[in-house]
């Protein structure tokens, strides 16, 4: 192994090309993948923050929290679950609101709730809300009054929540009533009376999700998870990322694997003297696949500073967020890539006849 | 520096004392049926402790096929091998790999010495292969100053190749190949890319290196003019050991 490194610290211009290919590689992934992040965290929040077992839907409302309402007689029915233990309703308003001292209006999600989720205190008084803190890069701030919708109904701002956003908008964590009154005067085409919420959240043990749609006939239950993956565009944006993500990796690999090629065939002399003078193809190719390794890891840590770079230079409204998970599948999916690529030369490093350096003036 | 009288008579006789080679009735063959080609046909040679032997033929000959085989880089078809007492006949590919790493000496036709390590860092290549460590990478690294002074290249061991000159770096060659005490060294060559003057100069210190180690060698060659060097010659043609060469075949070549 030695001799690998050692040619890496004496030669790096011999690496050089191979480095700033698989640099720009990795900051393209670590890019992709924290648009991905964001567009996912920005959409899931409110929902993956909930702190519940499944969600009910209406049966008709295929999965979506905007077409589902159910009604206290439904309600009634899943409370009588056995297993169930909690129950609370939950609901959601996309709207515009204006912020004090603010030409643009700002995106917020009205969320109506019973059951806090993760992070989210008890309801506040009618008439006020918790804010996501991503409404502060539209100008909210704390005790700020917020006139939402067309009707500009006002919301006050209590304090500060995290991840809790909702298809991309700052989430409004308020009582249903709150809600229900802002849908009423804002999307009067959509009028939830009194009673009305448009799914449940159910805290419980057992299977709840078909004892539930048993007991109701009448509704659809997911678990969060599964909720998660319903919300419109979500499963889409997962999928035609993550088809980008392993199709750049296929490139990657493809790099790699060409570049060790010509590197192992150029080397072919050298591997034949030292397998002459008693190397064993199995060092030569572990070297080969440190040699990947190393260039993987370094291009790695430059696409990684080019990202975090990227990331502190992008305006606020682009949803790029660099997860520290993306950053480690991304370094595992590299150095997998680097070790892979660098195996196709194993055949040809194999196939090296150590005679081959008696008799050659090459 | 002493030069002993030339020798260029075929003599394939066992030497007397100790062998550091001893090929017994050894055959190479390539192919099968209509294109079977003997590159070695029943060859026997012995090459005595410290006995330096000059293997002289025209290319194609079989000269090469023979010194792989004596060296460990090829099986011999047929007949036994053995190299400073160990019988290489039945070894496996990674015993071979073994074997050659401790018990025999390769200089190469065009020296191929690592190009990014220094004089001294390629004279340590043997020890890495070995797997060298600890106290036994401190002996490595004492050991390679120790063989570089005696090659007269102290001051050039943190040089690489490219900056060393033909001689020195045939120089550099000789000292990995002598660097864990082989009981043979094989020279494939050895002078073919140098002139005259440096040839015969590098003939002058591969002897007295042999010499002062009582080390035995098998040089490769096809140049006459330096057969001298070497205690014994022994002629090589189409395979056939000792037999005499075709009229003018040596000087054409």
């Amino acid at each position: 192994m030695g001799l690998a490194t050692t040619e890496l610290r004496r030669r790096p211009g011999r690496f050089a090309v191979a480095t700033v290919v698989l640099t720009f590689f990795s900051l393209l992934l670590l890019l992709l993948g924290g648009l991905l992040d964001g567009l996912f965290l920005g959409s899931t929040g409110a929902i993956r923050a909930q702190d519940a077992d499944v969600i009910v839907y209406s049966s008709t409302a295929r999965d979506s929290f905007l077409r589902s309402r159910l009604g206290s007689d439904v309600r009634a029915e899943v409370e009588a679950v056995p297993g169930v233990a909690d129950v609370g309703g939950l609901g959601f308003t996309l709207l515009g609101a204006t912020v004090p001292g603010e030409n643009e209006l700002a995106d917020v999600a009205v969320a109506g709730y019973e059951l806090p989720p993760t992070g989210v205190p008890e309801p506040p008084p009618a008439g006020h809300a918790w804010a996501d803190r991503r409404l502060e890069d539209a100008g909210v701030s704390i005790g700020d009054t917020l006139l939402v919708g067309p009707s500009a109904t006002p919301i006050v701002v209590d304090g500060w929540v995290e991840d809790t956003n909702y298809l991309q908008q700052g989430a409004l964590w308020t009582t249903l009533d709150t809600w229900r009154t802002v849908q009423n005067a804002n999307r009067p085409d959509a009028f939830v009376p009194d009673g009305v919420v448009q799914v449940l959240v159910v805290r419980g043990d057992g299977d709840l999700a078909a004892s539930i749609d048993a007991a109701t006939g009448s509704t659809s239950t997911l678990s969060v998870d599964d909720a998660v993956y319903a919300l419109p565009g979500v499963a889409s944006q997962q999928s035609t990322f993550n088809a980008i993500i392993f199709a750049t990796l296929a490139v990657v690999l493809a790099v790699v694997a060409l570049f060790f090629s010509l590197l192992t065939l150029e080397r072919t002399g050298l591997y034949g003297v030292l397998k002459a003078i008693g190397a064993s193809t199995a060092r030569l190719f572990g070297g080969v696949v440190l040699q990947a390794v190393v260039v993987a890891l370094v291009a790695f840590v430059a696409g990684g500073l080019l990202a975090w770079a990227a990331d502190a230079a992008l305006p606020g409204g682009i949803p790029l967020q660099l997860t520290v998970s993306r950053y480690v599948f991304t370094f595992v999916a590299l150095i997998a890539a680097a070790v892979l690529g660098s195996a196709v030369s194993l055949r040809r490093v194999t196939r090296i006849d150590p005679a081959s350096a008696i008799g050659s003036a090459a | 520096m002493t030069t002993p009288p030339a020798d260029t008579v075929a003599d394939t006789a066992p030497a007397a004392g100790p062998a550091a080679l001893e090929l017994a009735d050894v055959r190479k063959v390539y192919g099968a049926g209509d294109t079977e080609i003997v590159a070695v046909d029943h060859a026997t040679l012995r090459v005595g402790d410290g006995e330096i032997v000059a293997l002289l033929g025209p290319s194609g000959s079989g000269k090469t096929t023979l010194l792989s085989i004596a060296g460990g880089l090829l099986s011999a078809t047929q007949g036994r091998v053995v190299v400073g007492g160990e019988d290489i006949t039945g070894h496996s590919a990674a015993e071979l790999t073994d074997f050659r790493r401790s018990k025999v000496g390769f200089v190469f036709q065009s020296v191929n010495l690592v190009p990014f390590l220094t004089a001294e860092e390629n004279l340590l290549v043997v020890s890495e292969l070995s797997g060298a460590r600890g106290g036994a990478r401190k002996q490595a690294k004492a050991r390679a100053k120790e063989l570089l002074g005696e090659l007269g290249l102290a001051h050039r061991a943190g040089n690489l190749p490219a900056q060393l000159s033909g001689g020195e770096r045939q120089r550099v060659a000789i000292g990995r190949a002598l660097f864990n005490g082989p009981a043979l060294v094989l020279f494939d060559e050895p002078t073919s890319a140098l002139d005259t003057k440096i040839g015969e100069q590098v003939m002058e210190l591969i002897q007295a290196e042999m010499r002062s180690r009582h080390t035995a060698a098998v040089i490769v060659t096809h140049d006459t003019r330096m057969t001298h060097y070497a205690d014994r010659t022994v002629r090589i043609v189409d395979g056939v050991l000792g037999a005499e060469p075709v009229e003018g075949d040596l000087a054409a070549h």
